[in-house]
Formats: C-alpha cells, sequence, structure tokens
C-alpha cells in the first residue's frame, strides 16, 4: 500500500462528499417537480413527451398503478433491445457487418440491460453494431437509471405523504429525471471523456501497421456517448470487453476518476434528497453515514489484500502486490478501490478482472453484492434496498428495547415488516438457488475457466452479479451459452421487479399512513447509535446468509492460495 | 388492475419511440457531432501516422515482442493485442495454468537482464490485454538488451527511458508509466538520426 493510494482514497472521498448536497438538491427538485434552470431549454421536450403520449403529469397515481406502467414501460423497452439486437443484420450503422445476435443472448442481453445489471455474455466489439449499442443499449443506460430513481421517488413519497392515496407519477418520474438530470450530465462527461481520448465516431475500425510490422484491427465506435451514462446510472455495460479497462473507455487516471465519482454520485445525493423528502436531513446523513462506513472498510481489506500480492507468485520470484488482471495505469490502489465502487453500486463497470483477483481482494466484490448493493447501491435500486433494511432496523431495535418501531413519522407494523422480508429474501432465495443447480448439472459445470474452489465462485459471482443487478462478473465463466443466458436471464428479471413491487406496495401503504409525531417513546433514527444498528443489520442479514457459500468459493482458495496449492 | 394495463399502453409505447429517438439515436449522434469537431484526433482514436500510414494509437498498446524493441507485457487479447478481442486472462490466484504461463515468461524475459528479478507487470497479463503501459522499473528492465541489439550506448537508452516516464497526475492520481509505444517511436528515431 502506498500514500498515493491512500490520498487517492481520501480525495475521492473527500469530493464525493462535497456533491452529496448539490446533487441531493437537484434530485429534490426533480422529486417535487419544481422548476429548475434547465427548463427553459427542455421544458418544451418534456411537455411534448406528455401531449404525444397522453400523459397528465399531476396525475396521482395508486402504488398499483405506479407498478404496472413501469412494468409496461420496461417491458416496451426490453422489447425494442431485442427486436433491434436481433435485425442488426438489416439495420444501419454495422460497419462491421455483424449477423444478428442469437436468440438467448438477445433475451439475456435485453434483460439485461432493462433490469440496470448490464451483464455482458457478449464481447461488445466483436458482437454489437454501432446502432445496436446506441439504440438497443444506451437508451436503457439512461432509463433503466431513471426508472430506478422514480421509484426511490415513490417510497420517499410513501414516509413523505400523509394519508394519501397515491405516490407520485411514475411517467413524470422518469421524463423528468431523465431530461433534467442523467441527459445534461452525460452530455457534459461525454465531451470530457472524448477530449481525453475515448473515440467517438461512427466508424466501426481502424487497421494500424505497427511498428514491428504487424496488422492490428481497433475497434471504435459512439463510446463516449455510451461511457457517460453507462458509469452515472450505474449501468456498467461497456462498449468493449474489458469494460473500463479498455484504455479507449478509460484511457487515464484522471477519467479513471470521473467515472469512479459517477457511478456513486447519484447514490449519494439521493440520501440528502430523501432527508430533504422526509423533512430531516440528519436522517439522510444517518443513512450515508452506515454506507461510508461499510465503503470504506471493504476498500482497505480490498486493497490490502491486493497490495499483499499472490503467495504463489511470490514464490515464483515477483515481488509486490497482485498485477495480474490490473492495468498500469491504474495499479494496485485505483483497482482495488474502483472494483469495491461498482460492486457496492450496482454498476458492475470494472477497470481491472475480479477473476484474477487475490481470493479475499476478490471476495470483496462478491460479498458487496450479497449485501444487496446497498453501499450506496444502484441509482434509486441502493436507497429503496436500504431503506427496506432501515425497516427492519427499527423493528428490530423495536423487539430490543420495546420501542414502538416507527421510522421518520411513520408507524412500521406487520405488513411493512413481512413486505420487506420479503423483498430481501429474494437475494439468497435465487443466488444460493440457482449457484446450487449450476454446481450440479453439466450445462453449469461446462462454464468455469478455473479448476478447484475458483470455478466455484466464478459460478457464485455471476448468479450473485445477475441477481443483484451488478453485471460485473469473474469473466473466466463462459456465460455466453442456452443455459447460463437463460439462467441468468431470469435471475436478472427476479432480482430487479421482485424486489421493486414489494417495495412500492411498501410505499403505497406508508402514503395512506397518518403521520406519527416523535415521542419519548421513539427510537431515535438519527446519530450513531442508529447508523451502528443499520451496519449490523445489513452485515448480520447478508453475512450469515451467504458465509457459508463464501467459505466453499473464496476462502477456500484463499487457503488453497497461501499453501501453495494450484488448482 | 386491467383498467391499469389499459391505460399504459399508450403511454408506455410512444414514450418508448420518443426516448429511442433523443436518446439512442440524437444524443450519441449530437456527441459524434461535437466530438469530430472539437476534438477529432481523440474522436477517432488518438492515432498516429507516419509517411501516411496509421502506425499506432497513443491510447491502445500494441504488440512489441522483438528484441529490437521495448517489450509490452503479456496479453490475453486474442493472439496478443488484438484490438478486437480485449480481454484479461481471468485464472484465478491458485490457478496452474497462471504459474505455468508466468514461469515460461520469466525465463523468456530474464534473459534481458539476468541475474536481476523480472519486474512483475513484465510477466503478467493486464486487465484488458491493450495495456498501452508498462512500469518505468520494467522499462530500466529491458534497457541493456535493447542497447545491445541495436549496439547504442546503454545510457542513451537509460536516458531516453528517464525522459520517457510519464509521472502521477498531481501526484497521487495513476501510477508512473511509460508508454511502449511512445518509447519505441524515440528509440526509432535515435537510430534514424545515427544512421544519417
Amino acid at each position: 500500500m502506498t500514500f498515493q493510494g491512500w490520498l487517492l482514497i481520501a480525495v475521492f472521498t473527500g469530493i464525493l462528499l462535497a456533491l452529496v448536497k448539490p446533487i441531493g438538491l437537484w434530485l429534490f427538485a426533480l422529486y417535487e417537480g419544481r422548476r429548475t434552470p434547465l427548463h427553459v431549454l427542455l421544458g418544451p421536450v418534456e411537455r411534448g413527451f406528455y401531449r404525444l403520449s397522453g400523459i397528465d403529469p399531476d396525475e396521482d397515481q395508486s402504488w398499483r398503478r405506479y407498478a404496472v406502467h413501469m412494468l409496461i414501460f420496461n417491458a416496451a423497452l426490453m422489447l425494442l433491445t431485442y427486436a433491434v439486437l436481433r435485425a442488426q443484420a438489416l439495420l444501419p450503422l454495422n460497419p462491421l457487418g455483424f449477423g444478428a445476435v442469437s436468440e438467448h443472448l438477445a433475451f439475456n442481453t435485453a434483460i439485461s440491460f432493462g433490469a440496470n445489471t448490464n451483464w455482458q455474455s457478449y464481447a461488445g466489439e466483436s458482437t454489437m453494431s454501432n446502432l445496436s449499442q446506441m439504440l438497443g443499449l444506451t437508451i436503457h443506460n439512461f432509463l433503466s437509471a431513471a426508472t430506478g430513481i422514480a421509484l426511490a421517488f415513490a417510497l420517499f413519497r410513501g414516509f413523505a405523504r400523509r394519508s394519501a392515496t397515491g405516490i407520485g407519477n411514475f411517467w413524470a418520474d422518469v421524463t423528468r429525471v431523465t431530461l433534467y438530470l442523467l441527459l445534461p450530465l452525460s452530455i457534459v462527461l461525454a465531451v470530457f471523456y472524448i477530449a481525453s481520448g475515448v473515440p467517438q465516431t461512427l466508424a466501426g475500425s481502424v487497421d494500424i501497421a505497427t511498428l514491428e510490422g504487424a496488422k492490428q484491427t481497433l475497434a471504435l465506435g459512439p463510446v463516449a456517448s455510451q461511457e457517460a451514462i453507462k458509469m452515472l446510472g450505474t449501468n456498467g455495460g461497456g462498449f468493449f470487453n474489458a469494460n473500463s479497462a479498455h484504455p479507449f473507455e478509460n484511457p487515464t487516471a484522471l477519467t479513471d476518476l470521473v467515472q469512479m465519482l459517477s457511478i456513486f454520485a447519484i447514490g449519494v445525493g439521493l440520501t440528502y434528497c430523501f432527508g430533504k423528502a422526509v423533512g430531516n436531513t440528519r436522517q439522510g446523513w444517518a443513512i450515508l453515514a452506515a454506507m461510508m462506513t461499510l465503503f470504506l472498510a471493504g476498500t482497505t481489506i480490498a486493497y490490502w489484500q491486493e497490495a499483499a500480492g499472490n503467495p504463489v507468485l511470490h514464490g515464483l520470484g515477483l515481488p509486490g502486490g497482485n498485477m495480474e488482471g490490473k492495468e498500469v495505469r491504474f495499479g494496485i490502489a485505483a483497482s482495488s478501490l474502483f472494483s469495491v465502487i461498482t460492486t457496492a453500486a450496482s454498476c458492475g463497470a470494472v477497470n481491472a478482472m475480479h477473476d484474477s483477483f487475490t481470493a479475499l481482494g476478490g471476495m470483496i466484490p462478491l460479498f458487496n453484492m450479497q449485501l444487496g448493493e446497498v453501499v450506496i447501491g444502484g441509482v434509486g435500486a441502493g436507497i429503496y434496498g436500504f431503506l427496506l433494511f432501515a425497516i427492519l432496523a427499527v423493528f428490530v431495535a423495536g423487539l430490543m428495547v420495546g420501542r414502538t418501531p416507527e421510522y421518520v413519522g411513520k408507524k412500521i407494523e406487520s405488513r411493512e415488516v413481512k413486505l420487506s422480508v420479503l423483498a430481501i429474501a429474494v437475494l439468497p432465495l435465487c443466488i444460493l438457488g440457482m449457484s446450487a443447480v449450476a454446481s450440479i448439472i453439466p450445462a453449469g459445470l461446462a462454464g468455469p475457466l478455473n479448476k478447484g474452489p475458483h470455478g466455484f465462485s466464478e459460478i457464485l459471482y455471476a448468479f450473485t452479479s445477475a441477481v443483484a443487478n451488478n453485471g460485473s462478473a469473474f469473466a473466466g465463466l463462459t456465460a455466453n451459452t442456452p443455459f447460463y443466458n437463460g439462467m441468468l436471464g431470469v435471475a436478472m428479471w427476479i432480482g430487479r421487479f421482485f424486489i421493486i413491487i414489494p417495495m412500492l406496495a411498501v410505499a403505497g401503504g406508508l402514503a395512506a399512513k397518518k403521520h406519527t409525531p416523535e415521542s419519548a417513546g421513539s427510537f431515535p433514527t438519527t446519530g450513531l447509535l442508529w447508523t451502528g444498528l443499520l451496519i449490523g443489520i445489513v452485515l448480520i442479514v447478508g453475512g450469515l446468509t451467504f458465509l457459508p457459500s463464501l467459505a466453499l468459493g473464496p476462502i477456500a482458495d484463499h487457503l488453497a492460495m497461501i499453501r501453495g496449492q494450484l488448482f | 388492475m386491467n383498467n391499469d394495463i389499459l391505460s399504459s399502453l399508450r403511454p408506455a409505447i410512444v414514450m418508448t419511440v420518443l426516448f429511442a429517438v433523443v436518446l439512442g439515436l440524437l444524443y450519441p449522434l449530437a456527441m459524434t457531432g461535437i466530438g469530430q469537431a472539437l476534438f477529432p484526433a481523440q474522436a477517432n482514436g488518438s492515432l498516429v501516422t507516419e509517411n501516411g500510414k496509421v502506425v499506432g494509437s497513443s491510447v491502445v498498446g500494441q504488440a512489441f515482442t522483438s528484441n529490437r524493441y521495448f517489450q509490452t507485457r503479456p496479453s490475453a487479447a486474442g493472439k496478443g493485442y488484438d484490438g478486437l478481442a480485449s480481454s484479461g486472462s481471468n485464472l484465478g490466484p491458485a490457478s496452474q495454468v497462471l504459474v505455468d504461463r508466468v514461469k515460461a515468461d520469466i525465463a523468456a524475459k530474464q534473459t534481458a537482464a539476468p541475474g536481476r528479478p523480472v519486474p512483475p507487470d513484465l510477466v503478467t497479463t493486464s486487465a484488458s490485454g491493450l495495456d498501452p503501459d508498462i512500469t518505468p522499473e520494467a522499462a530500466f528492465y529491458q534497457v541493456d538488451r535493447v542497447a545491445r541489439v541495436r549496439n547504442l550506448d546503454p545510457a542513451i537508452v537509460r536516458r531516453l527511458v528517464s525522459n520517457s516516464v510519464d509521472q502521477r497526475l498531481f501526484g497521487f492520481l495513476g501510477e508512473p508509466r511509460v508508454n511502449v509505444f511512445a518509447l519505441n517511436r524515440r528509440l526509432d528515431a535515435i537510430g534514424a538520426r545515427q544512421a544519417q
């Protein structure tokens, strides 16, 4: 570990904390439907969208209606992507002449991008035409992120409103978030990326006669426009197979820092927005404190392990940290930090290959996802996931000290607790169940590249990433097969929408409740005690559920690694 | 419920079309226009041309395997530095395949400077398989070999490497590194000067 490495982590954290309030206030304006300076320019566009599609943005939707409209819209978007990918060969902007994407891969990819997962069973540069990248994939990067933020708004309204029947308007939320937040920020970021060396062209490739006289063909395309929203929307689906490790996606240490900040920016802003929505910003800061504690703990372990390096390679006379699967311009510190950020959020972009991390260094990304990606988390998904844990935490606190379970002015009763547990239970059921199936049937066992416990880790990582809607991989797994494309597609779908529906039901139920003023009997949900309790609940629920599977994978791998046993 | 579904159909379809046009076509095409107008070099891949031929990109690595050049890291992209197949090796920490590969690479690289330990980045694959850089240690490690093969004074080659080291941005961002393509072009330039 180096001083510069720790300085990077400190500077990253400092800039991030400085972003919390400005982004939070901007989000709060959109949450309330207030005018922003951008309305002068984009207001007519917004109104035009509503008029053409027959939407009344002021209609207050019940949670059921909100859920149905969200689902149908997402289904329509996925169908569009499926159609574009299948018809790719017939459509324009296909300079390298790629054929149609196979049925199972198109199925997997459409769900993957619709569910904000961006799991890549394909290698972008050898599968997707420029039009597919733009029209099939980039559009989801915006709208799955906007959907996530809209859903978080809906849950915020559940806590904030009193005796209300509705939780807002889905179309208004999605349109405003897209037009006034995601699009303008993406434009600024895309220009920055282009200036830094990220290509933005409609050409497909360029031929190079190298200095040694060989021929090298470099894939090109509209990379920067996709890169910008890929990070900001915590999507993570790279233009190229190597994702943000590819020099064309992430050419410098500065673009790397900007990418890491973009992953977390909206997520941290939403904690502040939540505080504003419920009328006490300390509620938001308490949540952020719990998240940042878990994040920094994970970062410390991952950085320590990667810097300590691989004893097997030390034995061959290679000193120092683990450079297998890492880029020289990022080195150990920026690669470890990126891996923790991308899995704490539901981004899944990578600037180093997690599969080649040391056993425990690679366990941190895996464990981050198993916690449900609530450490900052995906845009929207992180905070609504975390609030479900908060409901569980006040319930547990109520049991322990005999207080009435209430949170930010709402009584938490059995309906909320049951629905929260239902949503939280989706993760272990699907991850462990599906990993178990894949670990015993031949089609599943054909996947892993590595042998021994690391092979199991590859399978476990894949299903964890899919259900948690992350999209990063232990990429040695050969996942572009009918079995994995199908199973992982289903896993991503369940992991996204089987959490959203109970969450919206909680939102609807809470909105209908009266306000319960804080009393001497209320458990205080700001301050250190509460933050500690939140961390405890997240770790106990996540940790205890997954520890046995981690023992079979990364921990066994670690023991083999330090003993020098090879597979 | 049925009413909810029916009422969603028109907005779902129309909004999908509208957003597809704005986000899927207008946004990337506008960015392409802006990029091509303001930063044409970067937008087209930061290509470097010599005598009218494209010889490389200053951003992306290319393979250097001969002893006349500073060599790049091993690559898992296709058969090595394949610009259409970026990839890491994805081998785990206790992989027999990894150990065998590293052993073979150490044996091959060690001839550059017998007796000195091989810098780790020179025998490990990068994440993309297209890493343009090596560490300064890995560059200095190869100085004697390059100087010997090219019949140059090692001190000149060493100074060339020293001048080619990119330091951390603002003193903490990234790692010190040497862009192998840029270094080797400077190396060729020295050779050309001496030939004159």
